[in-house]
């Protein structure tokens, strides 16, 4: 239908989350077709990218700068850190502006049955960086999983030693989330999660 | 091929963005494997966690496919366990060693029945917990064709001051026919002979002794959910 090298446009854009062999070939025709306005832009970012995205000696995020922008910030807290499985996970609370403190990346959770042990996680650099006189407190933000509770209560153990208040987000109804369409987990642990009003 | 029927979760694989391959213990087909359509997605994901109880209902064309699982949230223990690290630890170990463990397809009932008492004694306040979890890898031996022989010394034939158990055999010993090799015998618990609710080291000692059976006869390796379990109660022994 189509030159190998548009085939293999295809071929790599169906590899990306969210799309695939269809509307993989319908973005490979929308950037043909804007070559000017999306295809060349989107080369020279991806170029940029590519030689200049570095994963944070600090935190683990990514960025183009190492210490990331956000370690490197000198107005964000340095007293508390917040944990989170992943790096879409630091973009997450970041969209949400409610954190102004700084992250640290574990790169995954604990899981029996996928093998993944403390010794695949970011753990000792996380357990060095409690251990700062500056640092307060340690927020566990890790997902409302048998496995994400499972580490957090494993890092919550590990962490006994560090002088530091230890956190974890709170588990619940959602916002905008009514209880008549909430499944009974959520509605569970809500309850046992209540607070005066 | 389609059948429906109770069953806990044990475990969950992502497949694709949205779809999952679930494995769960059920109480007439065994340990089943199939794939969850939408378990991957925001409401999957929460009736997919390890020991949820749910009513499934898998198909398939032929019988040896992996087939099609459709599994309802019956009960959502493990939301009751987040924020217990000595129960939700319980529980990953359970589900992580029956996942291990179980034959696919091959009906188990006493260990799904002695799984669902587990998880009613994960869910209430008693401090037996971990000694439940100790009897029901006891089942699990049992079940699969390991159990040991509790009920007399192997050595005297006695039914009282059973004190050890025979590594090479499972069966018990007293302990004065058992003391010239204690170095060599495992530790007998007591509250496995009187089911009174055991004191922490003697958790410790059933789940050395229930672990060591584990290994040799049935896990290559051992769960890290079920290494953890036995530290953290090592840990308040």
């Amino acid at each position: 239908m189509s030159g190998p090298e548009i085939e293999r446009l295809i071929k790599l854009l169906a590899r990306l989350p969210g799309l695939g062999p269809r509307s993989a070939r319908r973005a490979a025709l929308t950037l043909i077709k804007k070559r000017a306005d999306l295809l060349a832009p989107l080369r020279s970012a991806l170029t940029d990218v590519a030689d200049t995205i570095r994963t944070c000696g600090v935190c683990g995020n990514f960025d183009t700068q190492d210490p990331c922008a956000i370690c490197a910030d000198p107005g964000r807290d340095a007293s508390v850190l917040c944990v989170v499985q992943d790096v879409a996970d630091l973009w997450a609370m970041e969209r949400a502006g409610a954190f102004r403190g700084r992250y640290h990346v574990l790169g995954g959770v604990l899981s029996a049955l996928d093998g993944v042990g403390p010794e695949d996680l970011c753990l000792e650099a996380l357990v060095a960086r409690a251990s700062e006189a500056a640092v307060v407190e340690v927020i566990l933000a890790l997902g409302a999983t048998v496995d994400g509770q499972t580490t957090a209560h494993y890092i919550a153990n590990r962490l006994q030693a560090a002088d530091v208040s230890i956190s974890g987000l709170a588990h619940g109804v959602p916002m905008g989330g009514e209880l008549d369409y909430l499944d009974e987990g959520t509605i569970l642990a809500a309850m046992r999660a209540r607070r005066p009003v | 091929m389609d059948w429906t029927d109770e069953a806990i979760v044990l475990s969950t694989r992502r497949h694709g963005e949205t779809s999952a391959i679930a494995t769960i213990l059920t109480r007439e087909h065994g340990r089943h494997v199939g794939l969850v359509r939408g378990g991957a997605g925001r409401v999957g994901r929460a009736v997919l966690q390890p020991g949820n109880r749910v009513h499934a209902r898998w198909w398939a064309r032929l019988e040896d496919q992996l087939g099609t699982l459709n599994c309802e949230l019956a009960r959502a223990e493990a939301a009751g366990l987040l924020v217990d690290a000595r129960r939700l630890t319980c529980l990953a170990a359970a589900c992580a060693v029956a996942a291990m463990a179980l034959p696919e397809r091959e009906p188990c009932p006493a260990v799904y029945h002695g799984f669902t008492g587990l998880l009613d004694s994960l869910a209430g306040t008693d401090d037996g917990t971990a000694g439940a979890y100790v009897r029901w890898e006891m089942a699990l031996l049992a079940e699969l064709g390991y159990g040991l022989d509790l009920d007399h010394c192997a050595v005297t034939g006695r039914n009282n001051d059973l004190a050890y158990v025979s590594p090479r055999t499972g069966r018990a010993v007293c302990a004065s026919a058992g003391e010239p090799y204690r170095d060599k015998l495992l530790r007998l618990p007591r509250f496995l002979l009187t089911g009174e609710t055991p004191m922490p080291q003697e958790v410790v000692a059933g789940l050395t002794m229930t672990g060591y059976f584990l290994t040799r006869h049935v896990l290559t390796i051992m769960p890290s959910a079920r290494i953890r379990l036995a530290e953290i109660l090592a840990g308040g022994a």
